[in-house]
């Protein structure tokens, strides 16, 4: 059991490690002007995404990460070269320059691909589920999404959050307050008392963690999606952090105030956690981050070299039918 | 596949459409909760996993709450991610008395605009079974504007082959004529046609061509027959502005300006809400009489 979860955390911590790797090299290219429209971070924001990752079955289950999720997606399994290629715009990334930065998945592999809009996201999982059930293949598989404070106000997040009950999805969705939407702060969001009582009037058991924890979040997470593999319906988990950087690499973030609760470093915090259980060396740590760092740089060498969209290449078709 | 929507199950239906299916095909007729944004977002999930679900609004008007779905997610997703979403959503359109501004609406035009969707107006009982199977069984996510005149009112002797009913993308001249064209489609093909038999008895002999799908958008048809013609009307019970009457002048001008002894003309519901009193919804949308009046004019320049 101990080693099950040592090994657990020490996928979260590559995954939490490899996708702060991945943004800071983005974010340069990006200030350098290698990179168009903007780039989106989760910093802060990995021990949350991260843990519902490796609590879930790639292959098996769904999962339809959201804008600050890279974290969770490497633990989900997505190739580190479909950020840098979705990023750069290459033809061989999963969204071949049609689309850009965290606008990307590959649903046939279940990582469905989010849409900006907030909300929209939650109702796809939901049907990925509602389709497998009906087809006889759900098993004890689950379907995941992710979302923010500021998401939680869409009525897309609540029409799907009820209908996932409604119809006993196993749906878990994760909730990152990070205390900012943008510039907007909690108490411009909702008036609750806290976010996890969203979940309340629709039956659905919230879970409440601190998001900066790893260990914390590996727990609640476990708990949470055991109980949807089991029958249980739709599971809410919000994450209490904040967001260590600006809503984009344009943004400086100067709306967050400098003594603002929550500022801790999830991946300090991690390393901590190593040592106190003994489950870590600082050398094996700087081990592990140096092998991150690789994959990293492999990731964004590839992408670098591919071809560039050609729109004389481009079929411009918008229809499978051809229409 | 299996069909998501309100009321539709037990009670078969707003317009019963659904009668007696959920007996039939259990657990596959399913009723939703009054949430079309998530209906939706449920449909493309499931396209996703490989099943060809149907979606029915209650009535095209609240599609407006799944706009967002529709457009932003279901119409990109081929173009983004290279997964064909193949699902139909049923939409009861148009005007009946009494329905008022919110249960009367025509969607097609806001839905054609968006790259990505197919959108079928069926005006008859053939066309409405023919092109929903066709629907069905193709790839991309169609959004399937079914008048609520063929609910009430259109009759049908049986239902045809489907094999024998024209494919999606192809509209059909439904009346010969020599003098002038009527683009129509959806319920204004009824009135075309009545209008058109109106003139015949004062000698004008008005071609009449059913549009069938709006998009895609049959324009060889639409210009074969302003060849053969010189004179077109373009009808469309949907607002005035923009739209798909206008679609169709402009690529008649664009294209046909040269088959064209007439300025080609558009005729729609007025640019107010729909009204509720039959009185004013009757003066609101084209009928065989406004249609008439357009084409003595148009026969005239």
């Amino acid at each position: 059991m101990a080693d099950a979860l040592k090994e657990r955390f020490f996928a979260a911590y590559r995954a939490m490690v490899t996708a702060r790797f991945l943004e800071e090299k983005i974010a340069g290219l990006y200030h350098a002007g290698k990179v168009v429209g903007g780039v989106y971070s989760g910093k802060g924001q990995e021990a949350f995404s991260a843990a519902l990752g490796v609590c879930l079955r790639p292959g098996e289950d769904v999962f339809a990460p959201l804008i600050r999720d890279q974290a969770g997606r490497v633990a989900f399994g997505e190739d580190p070269v479909d950020f840098t290629r979705t990023y750069l715009g290459s033809v061989e990334g999963p969204m071949r320059g049609r689309d850009g930065n965290i606008h990307r998945g590959r649903p046939d592999k279940g990582m469905p691909a989010m849409i900006s809009h907030l909300g929209a996201m939650i109702g796809v999982v939901n049907g990925t589920l509602f389709a497998k059930r009906l087809k006889g293949t759900l098993g004890d598989s689950v379907g995941a999404t992710a979302i923010g404070d500021g998401g939680t106000s869409t009525g897309a997040f609540h029409e799907a959050l009820n209908l996932a009950s409604v119809e006993k999805l196993p749906l878990v969705i994760s909730v990152a307050n990070n205390q900012f939407a943008y510039s907007t702060p909690n108490d411009r969001q909702f008036a609750c008392e806290h976010i996890a009582d969203r979940a309340v009037s629709y039956g659905i058991p919230a879970h409440k963690v601190d998001g900066t924890d790893l260990l914390a979040c590996l727990d609640t997470y476990d708990k949470a999606v055991s109980a949807a593999r089991a029958g249980g319906g739709p599971q809410l988990i919000a994450g209490t952090l904040l967001r260590l950087c600006g809503h984009g690499e344009h943004d400086d973030a100067s709306y967050v105030p400098a003594d603002a609760p929550h500022r801790i470093d999830c991946i300090e915090v991690a390393e901590d956690t190593f040592v106190k259980n003994a489950w870590a060396t600082e050398a094996e740590i700087t081990e592990v981050r140096a092998a991150c760092a690789e994959t990293v740089r492999v990731a964004l060498a590839t992408a670098l070299n591919d071809p560039k969209p050609n729109p004389a290449n481009e079929t411009w078709q918008t229809t499978a039918s051809g229409f | 596949m299996f069909i998501y929507g309100q009321d539709i199950a037990n009670f078969g239906g707003a317009f019963k459409a659904t009668k007696g299916l959920a007996e039939r095909f259990p657990g596959r007729v399913v009723d939703s909760p009054i949430s079309e944004d998530a209906m939706m977002g449920l449909a493309i999930g499931a396209a996703i996993e490989g099943m060809r679900p149907i979606i029915e609004m209650q009535f095209a008007d609240f599609s407006s709450v799944a706009f967002n779905q529709i457009v932003n997610n279901a119409a990109t997703h081929f173009w983004r991610t290279g997964v064909a979403l193949p699902i139909v959503v049923r939409m009861p359109s148009g005007g009946t008395m009494g329905s008022g501004p919110f249960h009367s609406q025509s969607m097609e035009a806001i839905y054609a605009h968006y790259p990505g969707l197919v959108v079928a107006t069926p005006a008859t009982v053939e066309d409405a079974y023919g092109l929903l199977l066709q629907s069905i069984e193709l790839d991309d996510p169609v959004l399937f504007c079914e008048h609520k005149l063929l609910y009430f009112h259109l009759k049908s002797k049986g239902l045809p082959d489907p094999k024998s009913v024209l494919p999606i993308g192809k509209a059909k001249v439904i009346r010969n004529g020599q003098h002038a064209t009527v683009v129509a489609y959806s319920a204004m093909v009824h009135e075309a046609i009545r209008a058109a038999e109106e003139l015949e008895a004062d000698g004008w002999k008005v071609e009449v061509v059913d549009l069938r799908t709006i998009k895609p958008l049959d324009m060889d048809t639409v210009l074969g027959s302003v060849a053969r013609t010189g004179r077109v009307l373009c009808v469309g019970e949907a607002f005035p502005y923009g739209g798909v009457t206008a679609e169709v002048v402009s690529r008649i001008v664009a294209d046909g300006f040269h088959l064209l002894d007439a300025p080609p003309q558009r005729l729609n519901a007025r640019d107010t809400p729909i009204p509720y009193h039959p009185n004013l919804w009757k003066a609101h949308r084209p009928t065989s009489q406004t249609i008439a009046a357009a084409l003595r004019e148009l026969i005239a320049f």
